[in-house]
This record gives C-alpha cells, sequence and structure tokens, in this order.
C-alpha cells in the first residue's frame, strides 16, 4: 500500500466526522421548530386562564378532592400514596398559608385560615420553565397559552422541574403503569423517566369540553375561558372580585387566580348579565 | 501512543483492574437504574437534583482549572509550567468525560440524549453547557495529542496550535459560567439566584483544580521519574491560596447579603445547610466540616513556611479539595431544593446503587487520568524501569 | 501489498456477509411461516391511507401524527386515497378497528423482533376486532 497508513486513517476518519456534521446540522435545519417557548405576556389572541372562587369552598369541600379525582382519572396519573417518594400530581391542594406562603401570613381572616386551595400549574404567560428545557420538549403554545408537554420528546433532565417556582411538576422515578387503576383509555400515561404536570385539558378542549376539573363544579367554583377576550366570564369575574396570583412578583405572569374577598360577598348580586361566548371550544 | 497505556508492571494492572472492578459495579448498578428508573437513588418530587448533578458541577470546575497551567505558560511564557502543561490538559479531560457522565446517568430518558443535538434551543443554558463541555473536550483532546506527539518526535508543535491553545483559556472560563448559568438565572431558586455565583463557582474551580494538580503531580513524582520542579509547584501552590481566599470571600459576601437582609426566602436555604430545619439537618455535620477543612487549608497556605513545606503543602491541598469538594459536591446544589418553593423541608440521601455508581465514575475518571498519564511518561522516558 | 491472498479473500468474504441481507431474501424461497394478521372484523374495509402504503409507511405515518397533535395542535388528518378526515390517534383510531393488537400489530412485530414503544404509554383497547 502507497503512502503513509496512519495519515489514510486521520483522513478516512475526518471525513466521517464531517459528513455526520454534515447531516445533523441539514437535520436540524429542516427541523422548524414549532415551538415559540418565551412568548412575550401577549393582549393578543387566545389566553386561556382559570379563576378559583376561594369563596365557594368550605374548609372540609368535598369538591376539592372531585376535582383531584376527575382530573388524576382522566389522564391516568399515577397514585403513589404508599410510595411517596416517586409522588406525581397534577392537581392537588395545600393550606392557603402554604399555598401563598411567601406572603408571609401572621393574621389571617378566619374563613381563609387554613383553607384547602387547589394548586396546579398556572400556565404562566413569561413561564421560567420553558426557558429552560433544552430540547423544547416543553412549551407555550402561541395559539392559546397553555405551556403544553411532549412525552416523545422529553430527555428527563428535570430541569422544568428545577425552574417552576411553583412546584407544579412532578417525574416519573418509575413506571407509574403499576400505580394506576382504572387505566382511562382514551388517554396515554407516560412512561418512567419523564417529567408530567396539568395541560389545562388540552385534549379535551379540542372536542370541545370543558377542563375535568372545572367540569365537576357545578357552581362557577371554578371559571375557566380566554382572559383576553373582554366578554368571557373570566375577564368579567377578574374585574368584579379581588383575585391574587402565586409569587406574582417573580414577573411568571401566571393565568390561575384565585378569589380571596370576604365569602360574606357572595350573597351581593350576581354580576351583570354575561354574553355567553363559548369558552371552552375552538382551542385546537 | 495510546498502545503505551496497554503495557505495565504488576502494580500498573494491579491498579487498572481495581479501578475495573469498581467501575463494572457501578455499570451494573447503573442498568438496573436505567431499566427501573430513578427511584432507586434518593431523589424525590421536591429534591430532584442531587449526588450526581452535585458531582457534575464540581467537576466541570476541575476541568476548568486546566486553564491556571495553560494561561501562564502559553500567554505569559512562564516556563516552569512547561512540564505540567500536558498533565492539567490530561485531567481536564478525565473531568470532563466524567461531568458528561454524572449527566448521563440523571438523565430519565438516556436514550434520548440526541434529542438535545436534534432540537438546539439555544435560549436554554443546558443546550450551552453541552456545547461549551463538548467542544472544552475537543479542544484538550487536540491541544494534548499535539503537543505530546511532537514532543515525541522532538519538534516544535505547529504554529496553528497556538491560537487554539489561547482558545481554550477564555473557553475554561466559559464552560464554568454557563454552569454557573444553569443555576443563577432560575427565579424559582432565591438560593441560587446571585450574580456572585458565577464568580464563586470559578474561584472554587481555581483552588480546587490546582490543588488537585499539585497532589497528583507529587503523587507521579512519587511512582516516577517526573519531576515537575520545585517552581511549579510553588507557584500552583500560590494560585490555590489565592484562589481559595478569594473564595472563602465570595461565600462570606454571599451570607453577609443572606443574613443580614434576613429575608427568609434567602436566609433558609443557609439555615437548612448549618444549623437544619424543621429537624432535618443532614447535611449540617459536612458543612461545618467544609468550614473546618478551609481554615485548616487556609492557615497552612497562607503562611509561606508550611506553603513551601511539602508535607504541609499536601495536607493544605488536601483539605482545599475536601472543603470545595462539600461546598460545591454537597451543599450548593441540595439545599437549592430545601425548602421547596411550597417551603417544605424534604430528606435526601444518597442511596447504596447511587454512590456505587457515582464512585464509579469517579474510577472511570481515574482511569483516564491513569491511562492518559502513562502515556505522557512512557514518551518522556520518565517511567520508572523495573 | 502483504498477504494479498488471505487480505482479498478476507475482504470477499466480509463483502459477501455484510450484504447477505440484500441477496438472501432473493436465493431462498417465500418463507411459509411469514405471519398472518387477522384482519378487523368490525365491518371497516377501509384504513386511513391504502394497504401497501400503510405497510411501509405507517411508522413515518404515526410520527407525523404524533407531531401534528402534540406539537402543532392539529387533530385532523385527511386521507391522501380517500379523501376522508380522520381524528389523528393511534389509540382511537388505528385501534378502532384494530383493536386485537395481538393478532394484528404484534404478529408482524414480534416476527420481525420489531418493539415499537408506543405501548410504554398509549393504552392498547382489549378488543377481540
Amino acid at each position: 500500500m502507497d503512502g503513509n497508513r496512519r495519515d489514510f486513517l486521520k483522513l478516512a476518519g475526518l471525513t466521517a466526522v464531517g459528513a455526520a456534521g454534515v447531516s445533523s446540522i441539514k437535520a436540524t435545519d429542516a427541523q422548524a421548530s414549532t415551538a415559540d417557548s418565551h412568548a412575550e405576556p401577549s393582549a393578543e389572541g387566545v389566553r386561556l386562564a382559570m379563576v378559583i372562587d376561594l369563596r365557594k369552598f368550605s374548609k372540609d369541600d368535598a369538591l376539592i378532592g372531585r376535582c383531584v379525582e376527575a382530573c388524576h382519572r382522566e389522564h391516568n396519573v399515577p397514585d403513589w400514596a404508599d410510595d411517596p417518594k416517586n409522588e406525581v400530581k397534577w392537581i392537588w391542594s395545600e393550606d392557603f398559608e402554604t399555598a401563598f406562603h411567601s406572603q408571609e401570613f401572621h393574621f389571617i381572616r378566619e374563613d381563609l385560615k387554613g383553607k384547602p386551595t387547589l394548586l396546579l400549574c398556572n400556565h404562566c404567560d413569561n413561564p421560567p420553565c420553558t426557558r429552560v428545557c433544552p430540547t423544547q420538549a416543553t412549551w407555550k403554545r402561541d395559539a392559546d397559552g397553555i405551556v403544553m408537554m411532549d412525552w416523545h420528546r422529553c430527555i428527563g433532565c428535570r430541569y422544568c422541574v428545577v425552574a417552576c417556582p411553583y412546584g407544579s411538576r412532578s417525574f416519573n422515578w418509575k413506571d407509574p403503569r403499576p400505580a394506576i387503576d382504572n387505566i382511562t383509555i382514551d388517554y396515554p400515561t407516560r412512561m418512567r423517566g419523564v417529567v408530567e404536570k396539568c395541560t389545562f385539558c388540552e385534549e379535551r378542549l379540542a372536542r370541545g369540553l370543558q377542563p375535568a376539573c372545572v367540569e365537576v363544579c357545578e357552581n362557577d367554583e371554578i371559571v375557566f375561558g380566554d382572559v383576553n377576550d373582554p366578554n368571557s366570564r373570566v375577564r368579567q369575574v377578574l374585574t368584579e372580585r379581588m383575585a391574587i396570583r402565586r409569587k406574582a412578583g417573580l414577573g411568571t405572569q401566571p393565568e390561575v387566580y384565585y378569589i380571596i374577598d370576604d365569602p360574606r360577598t357572595l350573597q351581593e348580586t350576581a354580576p351583570a348579565a354575561v354574553v355567553e361566548v363559548s369558552e371552552g371550544g375552538d382551542h385546537a | 501512543m495510546l498502545e503505551k497505556a496497554l503495557t505495565g508492571n504488576r502494580t500498573y494492572w494491579t491498579w487498572i483492574f481495581f479501578l475495573l472492578a469498581i467501575i463494572g459495579a457501578g455499570a451494573a448498578c447503573w442498568f438496573w437504574q436505567f431499566t427501573t428508573g430513578l427511584t432507586i437513588t434518593g431523589l424525590s418530587r421536591d429534591v430532584v437534583w442531587g449526588l450526581y448533578i452535585a458531582q457534575f458541577t464540581f467537576l466541570v470546575g476541575v476541568a476548568a482549572s486546566a486553564v491556571m497551567v495553560v494561561l501562564p505558560y502559553y500567554l505569559h511564557n512562564y516556563k516552569a509550567f512547561g512540564k505540567m502543561t500536558i498533565l492539567g490538559e490530561f485531567l481536564a479531560i478525565a473531568a470532563v468525560i466524567m461531568c458528561m457522565l454524572f449527566i448521563f446517568v440523571d438523565m430519565g430518558r438516556p436514550d434520548r440524549i440526541f434529542n438535545v443535538f436534534l432540537h438546539p434551543t439555544p435560549h436554554s443554558m443546558m443546550f450551552w453547557d453541552t456545547v461549551a463541555l463538548g467542544g472544552y473536550l475537543c479542544l484538550n483532546i487536540l491541544i494534548s495529542r499535539v503537543s505530546l506527539s511532537c514532543e515525541r518526535r522532538g519538534e516544535a508543535p505547529p504554529k496553528w496550535i497556538k491560537p487554539i491553545i489561547i482558545l481554550s483559556i477564555p473557553w475554561a472560563v466559559s464552560i464554568h459560567t454557563v454552569t454557573a448559568f444553569l443555576y443563577s438565572g432560575l427565579a424559582a431558586r432565591p438560593f441560587w439566584m446571585t450574580a456572585i455565583l458565577a464568580p464563586r463557582f470559578l474561584a472554587s474551580a481555581f483552588a480546587a483544580g490546582p490543588a488537585l494538580l499539585i497532589l497528583l503531580a507529587l503523587i507521579v513524582r512519587k511512582l516516577t521519574k517526573f519531576d515537575p520542579g520545585k517552581e511549579a509547584i510553588q507557584k500552583l501552590a500560590e494560585i490555590v491560596t489565592y484562589a481559595m481566599l478569594l473564595n472563602v470571600f465570595f461565600v462570606a459576601m454571599e451570607l453577609f447579603t443572606a443574613l443580614y437582609s434576613d429575608i427568609p426566602e434567602h436566609v433558609l436555604h443557609f439555615q437548612f445547610l448549618f444549623m437544619g430545619l424543621e429537624g432535618n439537618h443532614f447535611l449540617a455535620p459536612w458543612m461545618w466540616l467544609s468550614v473546618v477543612l478551609a481554615v485548616v487549608a487556609l492557615v497552612i497556605l497562607v503562611n509561606p513556611v508550611t506553603r513551601r513545606a511539602e508535607t504541609t503543602l499536601v495536607v493544605g491541598c488536601m483539605a482545599v479539595f475536601g472543603s470545595l469538594w462539600i461546598d460545591k459536591g454537597l451543599g450548593m446544589v441540595i439545599a437549592g431544593f430545601i425548602p421547596s418553593p411550597l417551603g417544605k423541608v424534604t430528606h435526601y440521601s444518597p442511596t447504596a446503587p447511587e454512590l456505587t455508581i457515582s464512585l464509579a465514575i469517579y474510577a472511570i475518571g481515574i482511569l483516564i487520568v491513569t491511562g492518559l498519564y502513562k502515556i505522557a511518561l512512557e514518551v518522556r522516558g520518565q517511567m520508572k524501569t523495573q | 501489498m502483504y498477504d494479498a491472498g488471505k487480505i482479498i479473500v478476507g475482504i470477499v468474504v466480509f463483502v459477501v456477509l455484510a450484504t447477505s441481507p440484500l441477496w438472501f431474501n432473493a436465493i431462498t424461497p417465500e418463507n411459509p411461516e411469514a405471519p398472518e394478521l387477522k384482519l378487523p372484523t368490525n365491518g371497516s374495509t377501509e384504513c386511513v391511507e391504502a394497504t401497501e402504503y400503510m405497510r411501509e409507511e405507517h411508522m413515518d405515518l404515526l410520527n407525523l401524527w404524533r407531531d401534528e397533535v402534540v406539537r402543532t395542535g392539529q387533530r385532523d388528518y385527511v386521507s391522501s386515497s380517500n379523501g376522508k378526515v380522520f381524528d389523528m390517534s393511534l389509540s382511537r383510531t388505528c385501534m378502532d378497528c384494530h383493536s386485537n393488537k395481538a393478532e394484528f400489530c404484534d404478529a408482524c412485530h414480534t416476527y420481525l423482533a420489531v418493539s415499537p414503544y408506543c405501548w410504554d404509554c398509549h393504552v392498547e383497547p382489549k378488543g377481540a376486532n
């Protein structure tokens, strides 16, 4: 063989690396990112939001349990009650003081003291979790503002869990299937090694349904809709009542609001008749 | 040149097989983790990053520290470091590989690792960390290979390697800066969201890394005919001293801001670290040990008499490395999660499989250092003849 | 070349072995044990696309559906062979007809030692279609 064998091998190796590099650049170019994961808080387009009316929940309200149950059953969320290290939850309740613990309540109105408060992903308008995801497995949808999950792409690095200021995200430390009784066939489970959270029931919204937790409410305990629509119920409620958001000072623009008015305001006249615009459908 | 790592005496091969045994145990544990899930670690919903990521964070610092020999030698012609640069570059290679392994074993779906390259995400610091570490590994492999093979042929290195070596200097700084950026831009974690995190990381890197390099150079000198020279060791010791002083100063700055402002979300993490919270004080003994080691280290290193005497210098370097390993490899990462964003305190301690996997990755790094140093010494004809 | 005889013989043997998937099927009779698929018994005769296309491209189609549904939020698929609109869902559309996974999907997959991980998450129906 003429020439230097070592030089030949070097050339062959470099060619292979070069070819791999070029083809991978082509692959990434072709992959148009469908995700806009750092959307500015938007006054345009649909922005889905949820208002949880704390006046309408009593301290031992079974409705809380039914909301959690409806969501977790519909979405095959595993129940690791007997193995809490692996806990996965999309929606749950904490004491009011814990839910808003950065307020450092020392004295608090009696009805709010220890009141169970529903917590879930806030689908922030300026989400820190989507900003850190290295693969865009989580991103904020332009069309409706939902912070979405792609369980096919998630590499399980848990950076989004770290970045979420609200503790809304859970990781599958092991295969969830054994911990799911009564699988809902219509909705996938997740696999071990991916992060999951509430997705505002985007699959139900696509079928014109309300989110599962909203549906079990019979008295507008949870109101859901497009907060950018001036005629929507959510918007009306927010302009009439006093609502707060968790850790709002961080600039995340959470879209889950909590009405903290005194329950006695429930006896006031109902808000003026609202044009019933469809809030739940047409979001696919 | 790689074949030079495959020949050796009885001691050499005993050492290699000892490392391989540890690696084998770790591999077995990792296969269990891969099939069962990260549930076999001590991690939980609130403490999602633990020993693996903490080790990664610490080792990025060790990797960056090669710059502390490269910069004086190549940028300022400090000839005394001439024999040390290859050791620093080889240590950097081993450290970066360990970093990548720690990330890999921490992933929930390591089979999807290529997604990071298929879907590049410039707004994610983790993407840039991957780019930075990968680039740094390539740089160091290229630089060390070129300089060593030229040394072997008795030639001067080619001109084009010089700008690449100069590039590795800011690149080294950037790998640890971007790793700090993983933490310091998170509104959710006030314990980490501090501008001084990147400077603190760099200062501790430039103390711990050169301290390790001194220890490695002295070990090699004991086992072979290699001698880095008294001046090189002393200069490195001075670098370690100043870097450690700077690091301790930065930690003091952190403590002041947190404790004087008395803001709970800042205070509570330090309180957890040093005193415990709600009965959970599993890190407190470690943190106080870190403090003691830091004091011991500075007492030895600041005093020129004890810094120049090699027996005390060795103790000082071990104290620096130990103190900073605890600070970065245990304290800093885990305390970011306790208390949680909802104020809850969760216990975390690594499980036996988690420790075995971590130990195995360290064994891989040590194996790489052993092999690469053996190659360098064979090339220089400085192995002891038996 | 040193040892030219041995090297050339070695190269030829290697090429023959390495290309065996290409020529082996051409020279052997068709395997009588090829899997038999149980077709849907719910009366449906039309799949989302033509059978030949599905045989070769069903994985690409599923990947397209996955990206469209999850990443774009689109759920309507217009078939290129019959113009009908289908809901892009493995569980609700595909498995609606092919609900016997064991005798349809698995028959070929097991034979070819292919294990798609769809079923780690997507729930297979217990149907008997």
